[in-house]
């Protein structure tokens, strides 16, 4: 393996239109399928006149809920929502689909569904965001504990020499990748077949098979290429049991192809937290006390926890933590876990907190992190799997030239551009997941790898090339990679920053299983033991699992297990305007062992760019009134744009963590996410003297007095 | 509403005769009817560049394009960029090479649209590409592989 890296096997079918995502699979006599979706937020629906749309032409049927069949019940996960929508006359949220229009073309379904007229009953005023009661989520996304606490905080903070205390919001956001969600079903008999946009085939399998009491070996999901996903495509959301429930009623394949509005209400979103963080702290930096309190937004019908204070609990060293989450049951779509879940929103709280910690102690904030390096983990003492923050700080403040840096905020004014400096630390949790993979080897010694995984943009195709040619000592091109189908073996989903962990050692295994078989080593030529063997093809599975005694998530029992980086950001306010521009970045994280470094880079900058929106851009508003968000299209919800974005110094240092997986390589997916708009903020605040505490930073807030 | 036209449209350099409703967007009709599904519909509104093609050479949205209005127009899409003999065009070339695409659904758009912005003489700097790139959007953030890959394919 080079040390600059695969390029992509998948590049040529994606850069000619060849790749075929589920909305291109050709279907003989498919019909298309538009939406109708609830106004209200609540209530329940009435009645629906469907009379009109069913005259117009090329319809084929208005599908209403006495027309689909009772659907099992499931939580979420894996359901991205738990009430699914046409099963009941109640609306859950905004945007429920009630009605599915199918008609011959696009345009006659589209304009079809447009004459479809609702009533509603019952409809009460929505409770917004900060209007409803704190409490503990019992179900949903949640991921283990919601309370944890070692020591006294109230006494650490009582003790220290300084302390600070302040509350940080993020906003809600949405995950928009640049594929809408779609699929297209039909049925042979009592057999299901799905091509479908998601992060994960299996678990797309294994839902159908329960909500339409079908064993999963009748339902077949083909995926090979996701357009982005995000989050937005791991769990089970609509499009998938309406286009097959439609599909089996028409009779007829069915294709539903989101609308870019519909993917606002309908596949997640990253929900509004607030949270308070209290440091305390001895003169010479130590924290003597961690305090930091979230709640987020969560629907009415789903609890989805945000866990946003986990990385409170193994980052710095300090003798009391305790952090405590909840969730707000408030009238919204349901929320899901989005690039960067958790740490995203999480460490922009922290890691403001420790710059203006790092301020009021008058200690670089640079400084003041290394002093708050623990040994092992602060929270449960277990021992770091591997942890290389420190390296990443250093490495990267050399890069940047932090020592040039003036403490001051306003002093490092250049013409009417008032320069900023800021630094903040990243990490990411290390989730885990089971995988499996197949390794074919042919007569002419080229080898097939079969995995259920899906492409999705982080470059898994080339990293089972490289772990395959690295293994076998055959060269990256000899390999071909087969992916994205529910006939292949099994991968847990491309979601949680899990694949090369998983993927990665169960193609290892596999290869390493074909190399036992041929009682053959390294780099010896494939053909030619498979002729010695007596043998034409050749076949090996392999499989990988987290040890068997870790926790929920595939989280270590034994190890604190994370990934870490530093953030370095120049931004330059105009002094009149109070308009932010990122001039330039460095970033520097330890993630493991690193498998493709070409792609590995690129999953890296494109996570900075995710931080990037958080920290200046997205921002989704729910009208008070009609409880809905407000701009549900790309102009009015803002992703950045290329100009928005300097170039990028971003890098690994040396990291490898036998501890997580046989391979070494630990998750990078989110991590790129995490720190950035922490960093960006309190460059922000070195450049003007105001300190932003609500994401995004906006130009009132940059204007407002200090 | 719903009589079917008849239309002619080239596309990357072969006659289509085909039947389409008046209200069919080109990216729809392409997809649809000439059955080419390398032009992508990511927001149907304009905002993503998903879509974008080449109409007589400029780039163009083509959700906002009536397909009813490019009667006779030579159309350009993903599947005819390549040389005929599927030598990829130089910046497929450049893109495969510098990285610049990850899930590749607004590849595509991205690809035709650096062919515009180096026929425009706009890709003389890094800022100019940057600048003159931002009407297609990468979710992936692939954008400073895609500046790269614009700046070595216009040299080229």
């Amino acid at each position: 393996m080079t040390t600059e890296g695969l390029v992509r096997p998948d590049g040529p079918a994606k850069l000619t239109g060849a790749a075929r995502y589920a909305a291109d699979v050709p279907a003989e006599s498919a019909l298309a399928a538009a939406l109708v979706s609830a106004t209200v937020p609540n209530g329940r629906l009435a009645e629906l006149d469907a009379a009109e749309a069913r005259d117009c032409p090329g319809v084929a049927a208005v599908l209403t809920r006495a027309d689909l069949p009772t659907l099992a019940e499931l939580p979420s996960p894996p359901l991205g929502y738990p009430a699914l929508p046409l099963q009941a006359e109640e609306i859950h949220y905004e945007g429920e689909p009630i009605a599915i229009v199918l008609a011959e073309t696009l345009e006659q379904a589209q304009y079809a569904a447009s004459r479809v007229r609702a009533t509603y009953t019952g409809v009460r005023e929505p409770i917004a965001f900060g209007e409803a009661e704190d409490v503990v989520p019992h179900s949903g996304h949640v991921l283990g504990g919601t309370d944890e606490e070692k020591g006294d905080a109230g006494a650490g903070l009582a003790e220290a020499h300084v302390t600070v205390t302040a509350t940080y919001t993020t906003a809600d956001r949405h995950h928009s990748p640049i594929e809408p969600s779609a699929t297209l079903a039909w049925w042979e008999g009592e057999q299901l077949v799905l091509h479908s946009s998601v992060q994960s085939v299996a678990v797309a399998q294994q839902t159908m098979a329960a909500l339409f009491s079908l064993p999963p070996e009748h339902v077949r999901v083909v995926c090979p290429f996701t357009g982005g996903g995000f989050g937005a495509k791991g769990y089970v959301w609509p499009h998938l049991p309406l286009a097959a429930a439609a599909a089996k009623v028409s009779g007829r394949p069915v294709r539903l192809v989101m609308t870019r509005a519909q993917m606002f209400t309908l596949s997640g979103h990253q929900p509004a937290t607030r949270q308070t963080v209290s440091l305390g702290a001895t003169r010479d930096g130590r924290l003597t006390a961690l305090r930091h309190d979230s709640v987020n937004a969560s629907g009415r019908a789903v609890d989805y926890l945000e866990n946003t204070t986990h990385s409170s609990t193994w980052l710095y060293a300090s003798p009391a933590i305790e952090t405590r989450m909840r969730v707000q049951r408030v009238d919204r779509p349901g929320p899901t876990p989005m690039r960067a879940p958790h740490e995203g929103p999480g460490m922009f709280a922290l890691e403001s907190a420790m710059d203006e910690l790092a301020y009021e102690l008058g200690i670089d904030p640079v400084e003041l992190r290394l002093r708050n390096e623990p040994d092992v983990d602060p929270m449960t003492g277990l021992p770091f799997s591997s942890r290389r923050l420190v390296e990443c700080l250093r490495e990267g403040a050399e890069r940047f030239g932090w020592a040039e840096r003036s403490p001051e905020p306003r002093s490092m004014r250049e013409g009417n551009d008032l320069v900023g400096w800021g630094v903040a630390a990243a990490t990411m949790d290390t989730f885990r997941a089971p995988s499996s993979a197949k390794v074919r080897i042919g007569a002419d010694g080229r080898i097939v790898v079969e995995t259920g995984m899906q492409e999705i943009g982080t470059g898994l195709p080339a990293m089972v090339q490289a772990v395959v040619a690295e293994t076998l000592g055959c060269d990256p091109g000899d390999v071909e990679v087969r992916h994205g189908d529910s006939g292949f073996p099994p991968h847990a989903g491309t979601m949680g920053s899990m694949s090369a962990m998983g993927l990665g050692s169960a193609v290892q295994a596999a290869a390493r299983e074909v190399l036992a078989k041929l009682d053959g080593r390294q780099g010896q030529p494939l053909a030619g033991l498979l002729a010695e063997s007596g043998l034409t093809e050749l076949e090996a599975e392999g499989r990988w699992s987290p040890e068997e005694d870790a926790l929920a998530a595939g989280r270590s029992a034994r190890y604190s297990m994370h990934t870490y980086g530093a953030i370095f950001a120049e931004v330059r306010v105009d002094a009149d305007f109070g308009v932010v521009r990122l001039s330039r970045a460095v970033t520097r994280y330890a993630a493991g062992r690193i498998l493709n470094p070409l792609a590995a880079h690129s999953q890296l900058t494109g996570g900075f760019a995710w931080g990037y929106g958080q920290a200046l851009l997205e921002h989704s508003d729910v009208d008070p009134v009609l409880g809905r968000f407000v701009s549900k299209n790309l102009a009015g919800y803002l992703l950045p744009a290329n100009a928005d974005l300097p170039d990028l110094d971003a890098a690994f240092v040396e990291d490898d963590d036998r501890f997580a997986n046989p391979l070494g390589a630990k998750g990078i997916g989110e991590l790129g996410a995490v720190g950035v708009a922490a960093a960006i903020a309190n460059a922000v605040f070195h450049a003007t003297g105001r300190r932003v505490r609500n994401l995004p930073i906006r130009l009132a807030t940059v204007l407002s007095e200090p | 509403m719903n009589q079917d036209t008849r239309l002619s449209l080239t596309v990357n350099g072969e006659e289509r005769e085909i039947e389409i409703d008046p209200r069919a967007t080109l990216v729809d009709a392409l997809r649809d009817r000439v059955g080419l599904t390398g032009t992508k519909k990511g927001c149907d509104r304009g905002e993503c560049g998903a879509c974008t093609v080449l109409v007589d050479g400029r780039r163009v949205l083509s959700c906002l394009t009536l397909a009813v209005t490019v009667g006779g127009a030579e159309i350009t899409t993903i599947e005819g960029l390549a040389g005929e003999d599927g030598e990829p065009h130089p910046v497929q070339r450049a893109f495969l090479e510098s990285d610049a695409f990850q899930c590749g659904f607004c590849t595509p758009g991205q690809v035709l649209s650096a062919v515009g912005c180096i026929a425009e003489g706009h890709a003389g700097s890094p800022d100019e590409i940057r600048e003159w790139m931002s009407g297609n959007l990468c979710r992936c953030a692939a954008y400073p592989q895609i500046v790269a890959a614009v700046s070595k394919a216009a040299v080229r």
